[in-house]
Parts: structure tokens; C-alpha cells; sequence
């Protein structure tokens, strides 16, 4: 790489506009040189400013009693979970990445978002992720499922951290840009927790873990534009990672930390170098200066720019306590790490990078980051077209299938309902020993914590694209309801979450539109449950040549249960329990997964959702549950409460069936496959029958009995009588079956 | 008893291993750093799961040339316990204290799963807690255990009754169906020819509470606690 003359054309191939141009020069008071325009193109970059989407989020709520560190203040939330012990954790999207190189780009997603984790001197204890691919019948679409799952598998497996949940669904919405968002859940003790900040003139900045590369130079700015077809040129752009490396980080960080050597520390992810000194700086009121000859490289002839804009992986840069360097180098050699003193800090608030006694580049860090210079836009919105039309939907138009059974068994057996084992049996979900409640087991993972004895963690990742393409302000909402009804039924208290939004392209004033609908949904949602928001990523420019991805919101929830004791899992526990039907059944086809896979139609309007009675439908569970009458919980979902039952079926013991009588006057498919929000299905001893209804009956919430866990096989009204062996049996072999036989 | 847990650039299940020896079953370990040659006074020795070096070359190839294994291997030719889980086990066949090799697993993939395998040889050390063909419920995860040993090694191993456990199903057969990563005969883990090192692909630290779904793995450490 040559260095260039700046020029506005240069700029603007960089990604900048005009008047982003004008502003740097301005702020500069000159033209900025080549490594300059290379740092204010990247760290201006929608992937690193947020400039489109920090508007928004900011109207998110972010207050509450147990946040310690909100969103924006450090590299991931900081919940406190009692006992002297708080939880760190964040959902980040590797999207671009994954689509040109999905097993790298998915490894290092899973790299990225655990380092923000350790950053903060947490522990990783958990992993969980929420996939979205093009439909499966396609060739390509089966290679990118296949590396993805391996990139996170081989990552999280060689770090030793367990990926215990999340979700996967199919779509041609996704074709040629997967959706790959990575969440992390590290814990940590209140007084070892580390901060992503540079202070005291004179104190080294040193930078530990792999040299670097010209490996994903530009990564940041990739992310912000949308594929295209010259996108596979792009591969160099996309990171390569090391998971062993990074293991070795994780330990050497944490010892670091423990043993109070570090005044802060900033890992490196997007935009590298440039980016986590200017944070720091930025953060503390500083200055640093930088000798980028000091900097381990991989390669030979590296520029200041390609120093600086390097992605390459598993790299921290440290701020060391005065006089503790050579005990920093020590626990560095002991890892087999790179440490080198790289620069230090200095007064002012100006980063100095030079090479070789040369001045590379000097820019206010203030001038780079999000909240200082980085620009703002509130962006054009409107509503798009297409929403007018989908509501002409009229479901008489919708013919009631004549073969229930058939139909019932052909959402059981469709990718987006059946079994993920095929792809979680690849990820390592017990190590660390903490696994109460892993993948298949439960409505949300389960991971008890040793250091808080008594408590555990609930978790799950949750998003319906489709809901958000048909009612963005409604999908918004019902992602956050879904993912805190999730925990709920294992028996968790839903405390916070992280969010993950994936959109279009957002000069697009439509796309726009529904981000801005989506994210207020999500801030209402979060107000009624007393959730709020940590931090998170945006990720736009999803599209590919056919248009925009489903709007996607993926909301990580943390839930915290208090008691071992009352941990619930999602299948049938006893033989002869009662089966009840908690909240109403909406009956609502709109938008479902079975106007899509049997009709092969997304329209109509999605189900409602009352968040005050949602809120409702979960104290009554959460009371259930802690009173010790409840004994399993589900929540209808995806696919009706023909599906759910079903799966209250396959994940329970000893193949237990259930007899289903359940009456309303709406048509079979609405009754069986309706979707339908705060419905939750739970299993009690008769001799609780009474106590369940005085625990619904205090918060006013309808609770019917609706069958009985009885024999081997799950039968519905008269609809069908199936043995359960043989609705796992389908239900597991459907995702292999396509899989295995034409993988490749 | 003192218990010495070798920790590698790459392991990841030491804490695991130290939380049951040490938190529920009151032993005193101690963590050992490869590079260390000193075993520290312990009476047992544990390599723990994980990917040390990150299992680049081959699981368990870089890991055999670290200082402390020097020690480990006298230490097993005293007739000492040596237990090897996963990559452990990995570990130990490396250095020759094993024989026979771990393989990639039939599918190719990495597994985790729940798996059922049977106590087969009555062992002194590892499982004076089992009855015999006990059958156990714990977790495997790897993508490098399917067992394989020649013809002649193999015929050595089963008839020295040194299969320590096999993979089966909730019957206790042990078949193609029931064999998880494709091993030779559904083994899961064998011993030494003095029955004093034991390598299995399972993880017992993961089965040894029942907050965790089973206390199976329990035994093994309880029996090597018993046997000091």
C-alpha cells in the first residue's frame, strides 16, 4: 500500500461526504494527510460512530437499580446481581464478515464480543448467538449454516466458554446477508472490574496479544456499506482468528487485572489501534503519543495507515499503573503473549502517532469518537409502502387446510421449528460446569453461579424479523416481551438486556422508518418490564441486490433467579400433571410461521400484545413457579399451541404425552398454529389446582386447564393423536436429514 | 491428599476439575503450571480438558514436550495416579503413557452431549465407588475422541481388562448406536498396564452435582480419594 495525495475524490472513496470532508479540514485546520483521512474515514464510519442510530438510542431507557456501568460508558453493560458480584454482557453483530467468509467472519464475532467482555476484567461464562441465513434448499445458503456453525463452535469451544442458547430462523429476506450476532455474558467481582480509560501524563500505553497485520484493514468501513457483487474482493477485509491467542489474552487480562496493574485497557476490534486510543484518550481527558515502529508486525513494509486501521485479532491496548510495567511484562512472558511499551500518555487531549521519528498523524481524540466530533444525523424517515398492503390481508381468503395432522407435522419438521441439535450438539455447552438448563432444555439457558451461591442466571437471544417487517413498533416490543417471557418461564426475574439491531440501509428513508418504529417499541417494552438497555450494537446496510433484510432486533436477556429451587424447564415433568393454558390465545394467523410455510405468505397484521397484561401473564408465572406449584413452563411461540405442545412433549421426560381438549370458536388453524403473545403453557400437580388459580386469580389473568400429561402420545381435540417417539424422531432428524445428505 | 492439576497454555477445564476436588469433595489442590518440573508434593495428578495450544498440530502434540510432563511420566512409573480427561487423555497417549491414539470423531464434527458409559474393568484406584457395568450418565465435548489402536493393541487392552469405560446405551449395550464418535470397541477411556493412569473423553467435573443434571462423575474422584 502506497501513501496517497488527499484529495475530496479520495475522501469520498473512503466513505465520506463533502461536508464530512469540510468538517475535518476544519477541525484539523488543513487537509488532512493520507493516514489522517485513513483515521477519520474508519472512526467515522456508521460501524464506529453510530452516527445514523445514536439519535435513537438515545431515547432508550438506560437507568436502573442495578446498573453499574450503562450503555455507552464501558465496552459492554454492567449489571449488579448481588453478592458482590456483577454481570457484564453484550450482543455484537459480525453480519458483512460472515456473508464473504462465514467461518472467519462468525470465529471472530465470537472473538470480538468476548474480549469486550474480559475488557472489562469479567469472566466469560457464557455465549449465545441469534443466526439468520437464506432459506436452506440452496447450496450456498447450506455452506454459509455449516461454516458459521463451525466459526463459533471452534472459537468458543478452544476459549473454554460455553454456548448454552439461541436462535436460528430461514428466510429469503437473509439471502446474501446472513445475520450473525454474537452475545457474551462474563461475570465479575464490583471491585475488579477494569475500565476503558487513559490517565496520568507519563504512564506507558502498551499494546498486548498478536502482532498485527493488514488483515481486515477497513473492516469497519466494509460494514458500513451494503454487498454487493465486488463484496467477495472485500475477503481481505474480514479478520482472521485465533482462538488459542486469544485464551492465553483472557487469562493474562484477567491476571492483570486482578492483580490492579492496569489503569485501563481497550481491546481492539473494529478500526484497531486508532480506535481504542482514542476511546481511552477520549475517555480519561488525555493525550497519547505513539511510536507505530514499536508495534509488532506480521508483515513487512506496513504504513502508519495500515497500522493504525489493522483488524487484526486477539489485541489489547493497555494503560499501565506507573512503575508496574515490568510486572506487566512478566504475566505478558509468562502467557507467551507480545507486550510492548508502544507510547504513553501525555497532557492535552491530542493523539501523536509517529514512525521511524517521523509525524504519521495528529488528531484530537475527541474529534474521532462517538458523543465528541464524530457526526450526528437525525435521518430522513418515512413509512414505506408496503405496510398499506400488507394489511388488506383477509384471512377468508386463507384456506383451512384439510389434513391438520399433515399440516401440523409439516411446521414440526420445517427449518425454522424444528430441532437446531444438528447445529448446537457443535458447541461445547458444559464447560466451566455451570450448565443448569443448556440448548433443547428450557424456554431460556440456565448457568448457575458459583461465586453467588444459591443464584443463577437465565438467558436467551430473541428476535422475529418478520413481526418487525409487518409492525416494526409492535416487532420491537414483542421481542423484548418474548425474550423476558423466556426467562420467566425458567424461573427468572428479567433485569436487563442488550440489543442487537440489524437493518438496511439507513439513507433509505423507509428503512429508517422502521428502525426508528422498532426501537421505540423496544424502549416501552423496557419501561414496563423494568429492563433496561446496557449497550449493544447497530449493524445497517443489510441488503443485498434484492432489497433490504427484515428488519431485525435481537434482544439478549439477562434474568436473574434467586433460588436453585426454582428452576423450571420447558417439558412435562409427571406423569398425570394438569396442563394449563396461562393468558389468552390470540388465535392470530397474521405474520404467523404457518401463513408463511403453508401459504407462503407474510402478511396480515402480527398478534397484539398488551404489555401491561404481559407483564401480568409473567408475575403469575414467576409467582407459580417460586411458590413451587408450577413445574414446567413454555410459551407458545412460533407455530401455535399445537407446536408448543408438541415441544413441551419432546423436551420432557420419558417420551410423557398429554390429552389436549381445548374449544374456541375461530377456525383450526387459527385455534392449532394462531400465534399469539402472553400465553404461557405450565404443568401442575392436581393438587395445586387450586393454588394455581388463587396465584392467577390475584393477578386477574385467565387460567384454563386444558388437558393432562398422560400416556405416550400428544393428542389434540380430534385433530390427532401422535406418540411422541415419533414426533421427536421428526423433529430432531428434520434439520440433519437436509443437512448431512446435501451438505456441499 | 494433595491433588496436582497441570495447567497448559489452552486448558480449560482446571477450575472445573479444582471446584469438585476442592469445594465438594475438600481436598487440597494445587495448580501446576507446565513450565514448572516440580509436582509439588502431590499424591495425584490430573491433566485437565481443554485445547492446550490451542490443539494446533495435533491434540496433545505440543503439550507432551512441556517441562512438567518430564515429571508426570516418572511420576506414573512409580505407580502414582495420573488421570487424563479429554484432552488430558489426549495428552497422555502423546507422551506414550497411553496406548493407542484419539481420532477425529466419525461425523467429523465436535460433540457435546450427554453420552452412557458403562464401568467396565474393576480398577483399585478409579473405581472402587462403581459397582460393576455401573452405568453413568456425563457430558463428552471434543471433536478429537474417536479411540483407535491397531489389531494387536487392542487384543492387548480388552484382554488385560484394561477398558476402563465404554460408550453404551440407557440398556447398557454398547453398539454402533450408542457409540458417539465412532471409537474402536465404544471405548471411552482405558488404563495403563498397571492400572494407575487412567485416560477418559468424558468429563466427570461435569457430572458431580445434580444441580447439573447428574453426580455420576462423582465416584471417580471419590474412589481416587479413597484409594490415597
Amino acid at each position: 500500500m502506497k501513501e496517497q495525495k488527499v484529495t475530496l475524490e479520495l475522501a469520498v472513496e473512503h466513505g465520506l461526504t463533502e461536508a464530512e470532508f469540510e468538517e475535518i479540514k476544519s477541525i484539523l485546520g488543513r487537509v488532512p494527510n493520507y493516514t489522517e483521512l485513513g483515521i477519520f474515514s474508519v472512526m467515522w464510519s456508521e460501524h464506529c460512530s453510530y452516527k445514523s442510530s445514536i439519535a435513537e438510542l438515545k431515547k432508550l431507557p438506560k437507568e436502573g437499580k442495578r446498573i453499574l456501568s450503562g450503555a455507552g460508558e464501558e465496552n459492554a453493560g454492567l449489571v449488579d446481581i448481588g453478592d458482590g458480584i456483577a454481570v457484564a454482557f453484550k450482543i455484537e453483530s459480525h453480519n458483512h464478515p460472515s456473508a464473504i467468509e462465514p467461518y472467519q467472519g462468525a470465529a471472530t464475532g465470537v472473538g470480538g464480543i468476548m474480549r469486550d467482555i474480559f475488557t472489562m476484567g469479567a469472566r466469560p461464562i457464557a455465549s449465545l448467538n441469534s443466526l439468520r441465513f437464506g432459506p436452506l434448499d440452496s447450496a450456498k445458503n447450506r455452506y454459509l449454516l455449516d461454516g458459521v456453525v463451525r466459526g463459533i463452535g471452534d472459537y468458543g469451544n478452544c476459549m473454554g466458554v460455553p454456548t448454552v442458547a439461541g436462535e436460528i430462523y430461514f428466510d429469503p429476506h437473509y439471502e446474501g446477508n446472513p445475520l450473525i450476532n454474537a452475545m457474551t455474558v462474563g461475570i465479575v467481582k464490583h471491585n475488579n472490574t477494569a475500565s476503558a480509560i487513559a490517565k496520568g501524563e507519563g504512564n506507558s500505553v502498551m499494546l498486548l496479544g498478536s502482532s498485527t497485520g493488514r488483515d481486515g484493514i477497513h473492516g469497519a468501513t466494509f460494514a458500513s456499506v451494503e454487498l454487493s457483487e465486488e463484496s467477495e474482493e472485500k475477503r481481505p477485509a474480514v479478520q482472521v482468528g485465533d482462538p488459542f491467542t486469544e485464551k492465553l489474552l483472557l487469562e493474562a487480562v484477567l491476571e492483570l487485572t486482578k492483580q490492579n496493574l492496569l489503569i485501563g485497557m481497550q481491546d481492539m476490534g473494529a478500526a484497531g489501534i486508532i480506535c481504542s486510543s482514542a476511546e481511552m484518550a477520549e475517555k480519561g481527558g488525555v493525550g497519547m503519543e505513539i511510536d507505530l515502529s514499536k508495534v509488532p508486525l506480521r508483515e513487512e513494509g506496513m504504513i502508519p495507515y495500515e497500522i493504525l486501521l489493522s483488524e487484526s485479532q486477539e489485541r489489547m491496548l493497555l494503560v499501565v499503573r506507573k512503575g508496574k510495567d515490568r510486572e506487566v511484562l512478566n504475566i505478558a512472558e509468562k502467557w507467551e503473549l507480545n507486550c510492548v511499551k508502544i507510547g504513553k500518555v501525555i497532557i492535552g487531549t491530542e493523539l501523536k502517532f509517529k514512525m521511524d521519528g517521523n509525524e504519521s498523524a495528529t488528531v484530537p481524540a475527541e474529534s474521532l469518537v462517538l458523543g465528541g466530533g464524530a457526526p450526528v444525523y437525525h435521518r430522513e424517515s418515512r413509512q414505506p409502502e408496503y405496510l398499506e398492503k400488507l394489511r388488506e390481508f383477509d384471512v377468508r381468503d386463507i384456506e383451512v387446510p384439510s389434513d391438520i395432522e399433515a399440516t401440523f407435522l409439516r411446521l414440526l419438521t420445517s427449518t425454522n421449528i424444528a430441532s437446531k441439535r444438528w447445529v448446537y450438539r457443535q458447541y461445547d455447552s458444559t464447560v466451566q460446569s455451570n450448565t443448569v438448563l443448556g440448548p433443547g432444555k428450557a424456554d431460556a439457558a440456565v448457568i448457575r453461579i458459583k461465586e453467588a451461591p444459591n443464584k443463577a442466571i437465565a438467558i436467551k437471544t430473541d428476535g422475529n424479523g418478520r413481526y418487525t417487517y409487518i409492525n416494526p413498533r409492535k416487532g420491537g416490543m414483542i421481542a423484548v416481551a418474548e425474550s423476558a417471557r423466556n426467562v420467566v418461564c425458567t424461573g427468572a426475574r428479567p433485569i436487563a438486556i442488550t440489543n442487537c439491531l440489524n437493518f438496511g440501509n439507513p439513507e433509505d428513508p423507509e428503512v429508517f422508518w422502521t428502525f426508528k418504529e422498532a426501537v421505540a417499541g423496544i424502549g416501552e417494552a423496557c419501561l414496563v418490564f423494568d429492563t433496561p438497555v446496557t449497550g449493544g450494537n447497530v449493524s445497517f446496510y443489510n441488503e443485498n441486490p434484492e432489497g433490504a433484510i427484515f428488519p431485525t432486533p435481537v434482544i439478549g436477556m439477562l434474568g436473574l433467579i434467586e433460588d436453585l429451587a426454582h428452576i423450571r424447564q420447558s417439558g412435562f415433568v409427571d406423569e398425570g400433571d394438569f396442563i394449563i393454558l396461562l393468558g389468552s390465545l390470540g388465535g392470530c394467523i397474521g405474520g404467523s410461521e404457518y401463513l408463511n410455510l403453508i401459504h407462503g405468505r407474510v402478511e396480515g397484521d402480527i398478534p397484539n400484545i398488551d404489555l401491561d397484561y404481559e407483564k401480568l401473564v409473567q408475575e403469575t408465572v414467576l409467582e407459580g413457579i417460586r411458590s413451587g406449584i408450577i413445574k414446567s413452563a413454555h410459551d407458545i411461540s412460533d407455530g401455535g399451541i399445537a407446536i408448543a405442545l408438541a415441544e413441551c412433549c419432546i423436551a420432557g421426560r420419558n417420551n410423557l404425552g398429554a390429552n389436549i381438549v381445548i374449544n374456541r370458536k375461530i377456525r383450526d388453524d387459527e385455534l392449532l398454529f394462531g400465534e399469539t403473545q402472553s400465553a404461557i403453557i405450565v404443568t401442575v400437580a392436581e393438587s395445586d389446582l387450586i393454588r394455581i388459580e388463587e396465584v392467577s386469580g390475584k393477578f386477574e389473568i385467565p387460567c384454563e386447564t386444558i388437558g393432562k400429561v398422560s400416556g405416550d402420545s400428544l393428542s389434540i381435540n380430534s385433530y390427532f393423536d401422535i406418540p411422541v417417539s415419533e414426533l421427536r424422531t421428526k423433529y430432531e432428524s428434520a434439520l440433519p436429514e437436509l443437512l448431512e445428505r446435501r451438505l456441499r | 491428599m494433595k491433588i496436582g492439576v497441570v495447567v497448559f497454555p489452552g486448558s480449560n477445564c482446571e477450575l472445573d476439575t479444582q471446584h469438585v476436588l476442592q469445594n465438594l469433595l475438600g481436598q487440597e489442590v494445587k495448580m501446576l503450571w507446565h513450565q514448572q518440573r516440580d509436582l509439588d508434593g502431590s499424591d495425584v495428578i490430573i491433566l485437565p480438558g481443554g485445547f492446550s495450544y490451542g490443539d494446533y498440530l495435533r491434540t496433545g502434540a505440543i503439550a507432551r514436550f512441556s517441562p512438567i510432563m518430564e515429571s508426570v511420566i516418572e511420576f506414573a512409573a512409580k505407580g502414582k495416579p495420573v488421570l487424563g480427561i479429554c484432552n488430558g487423555f489426549q495428552i497422555l497417549m502423546e507422551c506414550g503413557l497411553l496406548p493407542g491414539a484419539l481420532v477425529t470423531n466419525g461425523s467429523l464434527k465436535f460433540i457435546s452431549d450427554d453420552v452412557i458409559v458403562k464401568v467396565e474393568a474393576g480398577n483399585s484406584i478409579y473405581t472402587s465407588k462403581y459397582d460393576h457395568s455401573q452405568l453413568l450418565k456425563m457430558p463428552i465435548a471434543h471433536i478429537g475422541g474417536s479411540f483407535f489402536a491397531d489389531d494387536d493393541t487392542l487384543a492387548e487392552i480388552e484382554s488385560d481388562d484394561r477398558v476402563a469405560f465404554r460408550y453404551c446405551d440407557a440398556e447398557g449395550n454398547a453398539n454402533s448406536e450408542s457409540n458417539p464418535n465412532a471409537s474402536i470397541g465404544n471405548i471411552a477411556g482405558i488404563y495403563n498396564k498397571k492400572g494407575n493412569v487412567l485416560g477418559l473423553m468424558p468429563h466427570p467435573e461435569r457430572a458431580s452435582e445434580s444441580v447439573l443434571g447428574s453426580t455420576d462423575g462423582l465416584g471417580l474422584f471419590e474412589s481416587l480419594i479413597l484409594s490415597n
